[in-house]
């Protein structure tokens, strides 16, 4: 598996040539992009914040878990950007292979939901008029 | 036992400053770290929730804390 948190912009390609496997007839990726609006607000920007060493522990354990779940899953890459972020660059790029293309959808589901439960990585959205710590207060 | 405790995100504001010592008596849990951190930083309290991470793992409030673990406060995560 590769996993990786960066502060330079993610190459989306080069990610999926990581999952690149001859047992593989899918390759499945999902990209998190930056949007400009949240819960009705304006979005300038965005920081990520990352608990590096903890973080990719957590990915460790994600990517194992869905090992068990799908045995058949050759390779898995997980990047994830931290630091300032544009509209529209890429925040996070998990790609998954697999023989099929059932098992490729689902692993690749199950590792972004998971991530966003446990990876130790927080996002600051910054608006006109203030900026917010994503889910701290209820 | 004197502890370092690592923060992030919205801990980090609350607080002030990256990383805190904290003087604990020898043995003392993660629930009592947490709750003198509290009454130290009642914001805290306000979080959605606050786990502790000792060593890159998820601690149970349960677990007993040592002078050398790697500690930090876990605000809620908001990667992806």
């Amino acid at each position: 598996m590769h996993l990786e948190i960066t502060d330079q912009p993610i190459d989306v390609a080069a990610v999926l040539t990581r999952v690149e496997d001859a047992g593989a007839g899918a390759v499945n990726a999902f990209v998190g992009t930056v949007r400009n609006q949240s819960t009705g607000r304006r979005v300038v920007r965005l920081h990520y914040e990352s608990y590096d060493s903890m973080a990719l522990r957590q990915l460790q354990h994600v990517v194992e878990q869905a090992q068990e779940k799908w045995p058949m899953m050759r390779q898995a890459a997980v990047v994830h950007r931290k630091g300032t972020l544009g509209i529209g660059d890429v925040a996070v790029v998990v790609a998954v292979s697999t023989p099929h293309r059932a098992e490729s959808f689902a692993a690749c589901q199950f590792i972004i939901d998971t991530l966003k439960q446990v990876v130790t990585i927080w996002k600051k959205e910054e608006y006109e008029d203030g900026s917010v710590w994503v889910a701290a207060h209820p | 036992m004197k502890l370092k405790v690592t923060l992030f995100g919205i801990t980090r504001e609350i607080v002030g400053q990256s990383a805190l010592e904290v003087a604990l008596p020898d043995d003392q849990s993660v629930a009592e770290l947490m709750s003198q951190l509290r009454s130290q930083y009642p914001a805290l309290g306000t979080l959605s929730s606050c786990a502790v991470a000792v060593n890159n793992e998820y601690a149970s409030p349960e677990l007993r804390l040592r002078e050398h673990d790697e500690i930090a406060l876990i605000p809620p995560v908001s990667g992806g």
